[in-house]
């Protein structure tokens, strides 16, 4: 029971843009994993969309001429994970979505919805805050590019106007180049369920073992996907080892302030993010290249 | 026995993968009309005004009816056969729309519109206003002196029950340790596939059609008829396919509503499908339970005494109310022996869905309580706990002081010694002292009985009909219905078996209408194999011996020296075949004196019980630091009798074990303190495990034969669902040291008691 009252389907970005700009009351929709979830909840009723599923530039997976890794904002995850570029040069991240629902959801929910649906726990993003995505953005007065960190304003709020679409998701080669990355996705269930909490870190082994560079991000840790400067900034330039690890842990959990709700209580989630943090520093560590013990 | 005990290929099989079985939804009828109902939003209070002007302006609206335009009585929704004995009949307290509303998502008003999207926008347009009472969510909030009763008179206390039995105070002075402590159960959903689905529509005549996924067609007639005050002669129930029930739709949740509006629109067909988020809230759940037990032991593990109170929370309304603290308390009875024993229940009204039926019927509950506190007294006297088991359960033909049900076949024994050689007990137990990693594996045990359908409590009337064609096939129709499970399948085998056909040549019509169906009480109380086939195993009897009896008029060979084998009337004492049995079909159809075609129309009243007994051994492997509980290998082990069709019990014990598993580990329904609004209430909130959360089930029967069930079957339904939760308590008792007496057991609960007792 969908309260759909027009769908528009544009063919290219310009296309969009276009038509979002010609009526206030039109809505993106690309895989519609959240959006019909949405409309079928009654939260937009009278739903006018713009679906942009077929414009082929948008699921464009490609390294620009600097360096730069681009996913179109349309990729699903299912293409994303399987990508040679994704598995080469950002394989945490396609684990990472790998874990989104069961294999229908990952067949046709893109990316950038991901994103754009402004969910703390969406499995992306805690490792594209990991990665210091960049986010190219079209809107009727050209093309802008915003940090992934600055995107997000509250709980499903994003910077992302009514007739903006977002064309695609960047990483820049200093963000990939040499890093080890892990996620750990922490939910009740193995498959189809959100995340308690995610953890997401990348990391760059230096000479004599020590950790050159670590980034530490979760998801569901706070109201929006959130990176720890603290936790990083303790063990960079350190020899690894595992009170190193466990360190990190610590302040992981000491630099977040999730609260108790009946999905999880403040305490569990705090025992969690001091956890996992450790075991994916220690995963990332590994895959960075890096000795453990 | 040829085809009873053979794993035949169930006969539905085609037609589900096809696709071409066709359940509630796929039937449609020209101007089906659809109504969505007007929910609560506040868990205890009234409705002191209600607006649906709005909603009845809205285009393609039809009607719009509220608590203003049904009728003043109330009438009872459990699915129990009626009783005329009215202190055994179903409490009836509901209204079919209701100003009094008693739980989030009671039923205020219904929307009939010309689509199912009209009918939603006019249900958000209808206003109302409340005077709101504080929600009553505990027994403490319940029994609380001076509050609002959600039902006037009944000081919110639904039911009690319980007995004491042999001499308590003898049995309290041989204890040498007495041990006590208290447990709790969650509330959780059936979640069965298919949604509550129903439609209803008025035949010229008057009389009303109802089309419902139900368990229980003649029971829910029944039903339709106390709710809407009219004869029950006036209403027809038909039962399509349906996409399991697990004892939910052995209950009325849509059809009285359905009945009642096509009334109020000309009889014109309406139909009411309940979202998931509708069912979750608002049909019904399993009871939650708290439990305080004690039990008096000897040195050397012998129970003397058992003494269990319990407390149900039922919800809103009645449904199946007090019977199932009833039966929660029986199955504690019959399990083990000891010198004396007392239980006390009662079951409470709060403001949350009505608890019904579910898979089980209290006694997952009663075994979790009762098997986990076992664990805790082996642990507390170096016991191991299969002994302690052995040395307790009673002996074949124990009859049960109370109800006088006879266990003539009881196999526990011989299950617990398969499941702790399947698990290599013995070996892995030696092999684990003193772990102390992150990750520790600990082993598991659990014992349940339970009973085949509900006599004496209740009565068991089961139909069956069997009409031969010409060609010596036959038709059967039961008035049992195949929910899932595999009953038509088993029904059919035991014709073949009985009459001497093959399979194929059994036809069964797998649709109930209570205008054509034999009368049968429905599925429920795993009664289908024992109950409904005695009656399907007498037809089957009666058609062979009028075949026999004609063919001897029609052969010169007497009867009784002749039988029916794969088709063909053969001699019975070496098998020579006389002729086909299509010969005498045929001519009992054809010849223009003797004709005469074989049917039999069978009704049987059971007035007797059997026991069926099993147990689940575990192996986990729980992750401290996680609080993840992996399940490594799991057995149930099962003594049903004899298996009628091994593939069909296989699956019935997956399906049960893994609904056991999410008891114990994954589901649970909450609500808001505050609010009594359910904070669960779909899919994604409610954990019913994935196929990956899923271990390999290990389904195991060990061979008995019971005397009283038709070809020696007794119940299997319902029991795999009971044993998994106990046993991998006590499998992460075993593993860790910690107690957890409060499902689910999660992982914040775990990482909770963790680091209360320092393993974190």
């Amino acid at each position: 029971m969908y309260d759909i009252a027009r769908y528009e389907e544009a063919r290219t970005v310009d296309e969009a843009v276009a038509l979002l700009a010609a009526n206030p009351n039109a809505r993106i929709i690309a895989g519609g994993t959240d959006v019909l979830i949405r409309i079928r909840e009654g939260h937009q009723p009278s739903a006018e969309l713009v679906g942009i599923r077929h414009i082929e530039e948008l699921s464009k997976i490609e390294l620009l001429s600097d360096g730069t890794l681009s996913i179109g904002a349309a990729a699903t995850f299912s293409r994303v994970s399987k990508h040679s570029l994704i598995t080469h040069l950002v394989p945490a991240l396609g684990e990472a979505v790998e874990t989104v629902g069961g294999p229908q959801i990952r067949r046709v929910a893109t990316i950038g919805g991901n994103v754009c649906n402004g969910a703390t726990s969406a499995d992306s993003a805690s490792t594209l805050f990991a990665f210091d995505a960049v986010l190219q953005i079209q809107g009727p007065e050209g093309v802008r590019l915003v940090p992934i960190r600055e995107f997000y304003r509250g709980p499903g709020k994003v910077h992302l106007s009514q007739t903006e679409v977002l064309t695609a998701i960047l990483i820049s080669p200093e963000n990939y180049n040499g890093f080890g990355g892990h996620y750990i996705k922490y939910a009740m269930r193995k498959a189809m369920d959100i995340a308690t909490l995610g953890c997401s870190v990348n990391c760059k082994v230096g000479a004599g073992n020590i950790v050159e560079k670590a980034r530490l991000a979760f998801g569901v840790a706070a109201p929006t996907p959130i990176r720890c400067p603290g936790a990083e900034a303790l063990v960079e330039g350190k020899p690894f080892n595992a009170a190193l690890a466990d360190e990190f842990g610590k302040a992981a959990a000491a630099e977040i302030n999730p609260r108790t709700s009946w999905r999880a209580s403040r305490e569990f989630r705090l025992h969690l993010a001091e956890e996992l943090s450790k075991q994916a520093l220690v995963q990332a560590f590994i895959k960075a290249g890096g000795k453990v013990q | 026995m040829e085809i009873v005990g053979r794993s035949i290929t169930r006969v539905d099989a085609v037609a589900k993968v096809k696709g071409t079985a066709k359940y509630v939804d796929d039937h449609f009828v020209p101007g089906m009309l659809h109504a969505k109902a007007f929910r609560s939003t506040i868990a205890n209070g009234w409705v002191k005004s209600i607006d649906v002007s709005k909603a009845k302006a809205l285009p393609g609206v039809v009607a719009v009816i509220t608590y203003e335009d049904v009728p003043a009585h109330t009438f009872p929704t459990a699915g129990h056969p009626y009783s005329k004995d009215p202190s055994h009949q179903d409490v009836a307290d509901r209204n079919l729309l209701t100003r009094r509303v008693r739980y989030v998502g009671d039923e205020i008003a219904a929307v009939i519109a010309v689509d199912e999207l009209t009918a939603e926008k006019a249900r958000q347009l209808i206003d109302v206003e409340y005077e709101e009472y504080a929600p009553v969510l505990t027994a403490e909030a319940a029994l609380q002196p001076g509050i609002p009763e959600i039902h006037g008179g009944t000081g919110n206390v639904l039911g009690r029950g319980g007995y004491e039995v042999g001499n308590m105070a003898e049995a309290v002075a041989e204890s040498d340790h007495t041990f006590a402590d208290e447990f709790s159960t969650q509330v959780v959903a059936h979640c069965a596939m298919e949604n509550y689905s129903a439609y209803a529509y008025m035949e010229e005549n008057g009389r009303i059609v109802v089309v419902s996924s139900t368990q229980i067609p003649h029971i829910c007639r029944r039903i339709v008829g106390q709710a809407l005050g009219i004869p029950w002669g006036r209403v027809r129930v038909i039962k399509p396919y349906i996409g399991g029930g697990f004892g939910g739709k052995q209950d009325t949740v849509v059809e009285p509503l359905v009945a009642f509006l096509t009334t109020k629109v000309h009889g014109r067909p309406v139909k009411m499908e309940l979202s998931r988020e509708e069912t979750f809230i608002s049909s019904r759940v399993r009871h939650p339970f708290q439990f305080r037990i004690e039990t008096g032991v000897k040195n050397d593990g012998t129970l003397s005494f058992r003494n269990l109170e319990a407390i149900s929370l039922n919800g809103g309304y009645a449904s199946h109310g007090q019977s199932i603290a009833n039966n929660c308390g029986t199955k504690f009875r019959q399990q083990y022996r000891q010198k004396a024993i007392k239980y006390s229940c009662k079951t409470l009204y709060t403001n949350m869905p009505a608890a019904g039926a579910m898979r089980g019927y209290g006694v997952p509950q009663a075994m979790f309580v009762m098997e986990s506190h076992l664990d805790d007294i082996a642990r507390a006297l170096d016991l191991d706990p299969v002994e302690i088991r052995l040395k307790n359960i009673p002996e074949t033909g124990h009859k049960d002081p109370l109800n006088g049900i006879v266990a003539l076949s009881n196999g526990l024994k011989e299950c617990l010694v398969k499941g702790k050689e399947l698990i290599r007990w013995d070996e892995k137990k030696s092999n684990r002292a003193n772990q102390a990693g992150t990750k520790r594996r600990g082993l598991g045990v659990a014992c349940f009985n339970y009973a085949s359908g509900t006599h004496p409590v209740g009565l068991e009337v089961a139909g069956a009909r069997i009409v031969m064609n010409e060609d010596g096939s036959v038709q059967l129709q039961v008035g049992a219905t195949e929910i899932g499970q595999g009953s038509d399948t088993v029904f059919s085998q035991m014709v073949a078996e009985t009459i001497g056909i093959p399979l194929s040549m059994v036809h069964i019509l797998s649709e109930q209408d209570t205008d054509i169906s034999p009368v049968d009480l429905g599925s429920y109380a795993s009664r289908q194999t024992y109950i409904t086939g005695m009656a399907v195993r007498k037809a089957a009897e009666e058609i062979k011996a009028k075949v026999l009896d004609y063919a001897w008029g029609m052969t010169d060979i007497p009867a009784q020296v002749m039988d029916i084998v794969d088709g063909w009337i053969v001699y019975k004492h070496n098998g020579e075949k006389i002729t086909p049995l299509s010969e005498i079909a045929l001519d009992a159809h054809t010849d223009v004196v003797h004709a005469k075609p074989f049917t039999a129309d069978v009704t049987n009243n059971a007035r007797v019980n059997a026991l069926a007994f099993g147990c689940t051994f575990v192996e986990v492997e729980v992750d401290i630091p996680t609080g993840k509980v992996e399940i490594l290998e799991i057995y149930n082990i099962h003594d049903s009798g004899t298996i009628v069709n091994p593939t069909l019990a296989e699956g019935q014990v997956h399906g049960g074990v893994s609904m056991g598993l999410g008891y114990a580990l994954y589901e649970q329904m909450l609500f808001d303190p505050k609010t009594g609004k359910p904070l669960i209430h779909n899919l994604l909130d409610y954990k019913l495990m994935t196929a990956l959360d899923t271990p390999e089930i290990g389904a195991h029967f060990v061979n008995t034969f019971e005397p009283t069930g038709p070809y020696g079957a007794k119940a299997l339904g319902e029991p795999p669902a009971i044993t998994p939760a106990p046993a991998i308590r006590n499998a992460i008792l075993d593993a860790t040291g910690v107690k957890f007496n409060d499902l689910p057991m999660t992982p914040q609960r775990l990482i909770a008691k963790f680091q209360a007792e320092g393993l974190i």
